[in-house]
């Protein structure tokens, strides 16, 4: 009774939606334009030197290879980042989540509304990114429209981290520690720009243990339209990941705004 | 379960506890706010005002003790609770990312308002603080004292019952500390229970029937302004400053409640004009007046005069 989560996290998400919307086309770009640098970028200025790459016991362009995992990065960043310094300059700075505090709503509704804004905000980059990269063929379909659902669920893995490191951090510069700990070496080594089998075994081994190198497999697989049991794998892994880090994100947050 | 007739208290606190590992903020205080009536905790820096409110708004669990609003448990029927309170809260938490008429909307979803009524209820409230021509204004663009008036408008978005104040005038111009006053004046009028924190002494003496005053997380007195001037320091005092020793002696001979401040002396008296000319006239002083005693003399004499944090 006192502090369960109730669908008034809505009102949470609602919020930042509304905010979300009067900047939209500002907020629009990013996923955009991105996309867009790095396909000329990899596909016109690197492709040349590397040729076609194996995947899934096939041969595939390296553009078509790294396209979804620039996808997973997106929805990497786009809810890690929300969930650190946005949801951090809410809390701290605005104190936005102590005038919610006092209405109807608790610090578990909250954090879910928080949680699930950056994985929505991470769905509606996904699905810009789609159009713009299905342009250049490089998505399957209709396997490739389940990628939104994936970035859904992605943004709530990475969401749930970036509010665990919220719940941690004394200032907003503390950031940088797990941005520079966590973000950018799963960026280079989850299987985003060269395959995971060039790595030595351990290294191999210990990717699987990131989350990113799930959600690449999980993009991947989806863009190429391969249903196999590496993509369950993943699938379960991020399931599991949500399962553990969501509740813990809410259990810690609770213990740093309640007073 | 959940109705008041009109004799049970809005608020009822008995042997609230507050602390933070070691620190006890509140110390166990008990009190009962009754409706309609706007009451004040009044207190130092520091002396657990704010932890105690924020008892009652449900912010705060509390360490031990009781506590019910509107004749409801706060431990187990905290959202109900919040749903009939309007909170000010002492951080301006006005959204910065919206402007001002999305504030209101925003915050009336938090209490399930569709968007007409909220409509409706922020343009009253904006008329009727003389704000609605900054209705379109981000919020970042106002001046402190406007975003100060905005939380505390905010706050009736609900229309609630029961309006919690933490220092709501900290920070506002002469005029609108007025302005602020009337209006919730004219709340009580309309039966809203005010429930408020100040170092206002000024503030405290005229919106306030009843008021505890609070110091390292006790009650140290409560009643109405008048009841505690009478009790505490009589009604007037009289002030004389670099008092020789012939008029300290003098004091104490004839038994004078006083207080010495080596520079100052302040005695305390029921009726001071005989005593003012018996001063005035046989110790001849630079400075001796005879004034009215406040809620500050009070407030001073309670709290004493040393510097907090």
């Amino acid at each position: 009774m006192k502090d369960n989560i109730s669908i008034r996290f809505l009102r949470v998400w609602q919020r930042n939606l509304t905010v979300y919307s009067q900047n939209w086309k500002i907020n629009f770009l990013p996923p955009l334009m991105e996309p867009l640098f790095y396909l000329v970028a990899f596909g016109i200025g690197f492709s040349g030197l590397i040729g076609n790459i194996t995947y899934a016991s096939g041969q595939t362009s390296y553009v078509r290879f790294i396209a979804p995992a620039l996808v997973a990065i997106n929805i990497m960043n786009s809810s890690f980042f929300e969930n650190t310094f946005s949801s951090f300059v809410r809390m701290y700075y605005q104190k936005t989540f102590d005038a919610m505090m006092a209405t109807p709503l608790n610090v578990g509704e909250i954090i879910t509304g928080e949680i699930v804004w950056g994985a929505t905000k991470a769905a509606i980059g996904t699905t810009i990114m789609l159009t713009v990269i299905s342009f250049f063929g490089l998505v399957s379909y209709p396997s490739g429209i389940l990628i939104i659902l994936a970035a859904f669920l992605g943004g709530i893995a990475f969401g749930s981290v970036g509010m665990l490191f919220t719940s941690m951090v004394k200032t907003i510069e503390l950031f940088n520690l797990p941005i520079f700990l966590f973000v950018t070496p799963m960026f280079l080594f989850s299987g985003t720009f060269f395959p995971l089998t060039n790595l030595p075994l351990w290294a191999q081994y210990f990717a699987l243990v990131l989350p990113l190198t799930h959600l690449v497999n999980l993009v991947r697989a989806l863009s190429f339209g391969l249903f196999n049991s590496e993509l369950l794998m993943s699938l379960c892994y991020l399931i599991v990941f949500c399962l553990i880090m969501f509740p813990l994100a809410i259990f810690k947050m609770r213990r740093r705004l309640i007073k | 379960m959940s109705e008041i007739n009109n004799t049970q208290p809005i608020v009822v606190a008995r042997n609230l506890k507050k602390s933070f590992g070691a620190f006890t903020a509140v110390n166990d205080i008990s009190f009962c706010v009754d409706k309609g009536v706007c009451f004040g905790i009044l207190g130092p820096n520091g002396a657990g005002k704010t932890s105690t409110i924020r008892m009652i708004y449900g912010f705060s669990p509390l360490t031990s003790g009781d506590l019910s609003v509107f004749g409801l448990d706060i431990k187990t029927q905290s959202r109900i609770i919040k749903a009939r309170i309007g909170v000010c809260q002492q951080d301006n938490t006005l959204d910065p990312d919206l402007t001002v008429m999305q504030n209101f909307e925003v915050f009336a979803r938090y209490f399930d308002l569709d968007r007409k009524t909220a409509r409706e209820r922020a343009l009253s409230l904006l008329k009727l603080f003389a704000l609605e021509q900054r209705r379109d204004a981000i919020a970042t663009e106002l001046s402190g004292g406007m975003v100060r008036r905005l939380v505390i408008v905010r706050a009736l978005i609900n229309q609630p019952e029961l309006l919690i104040l933490d220092e709501p005038t900290t920070g506002l111009d002469p005029q609108s500390r007025h302005q602020v006053w009337e209006k919730l004046e004219s709340l009580k009028k309309q039966g809203i229970t005010i429930l408020l924190t100040t170092h206002y002494m000024d503030e405290a003496a005229r919106l306030c029937d009843r008021l505890v005053i609070m110091d390292e997380g006790k009650i140290l007195a409560q009643g109405s302004p008048q009841s505690l001037i009478s009790e505490y320091t009589g009604e007037n005092i009289i002030e004389v400053a670099e008092p020789e020793d012939d008029l300290r002696a003098f004091s104490r001979e004839r038994g004078l409640r006083q207080e010495d401040l080596g520079h100052r002396l302040i005695i305390y008296t029921e009726d001071g004009h005989e005593l003012y000319r018996e001063i005035c006239g046989h110790f001849t002083h630079k400075s001796c007046i005879l004034r009215s005693a406040t809620l500050e003399d009070v407030f001073l004499k309670l709290t004493g005069r040393e510097l907090r944090e």
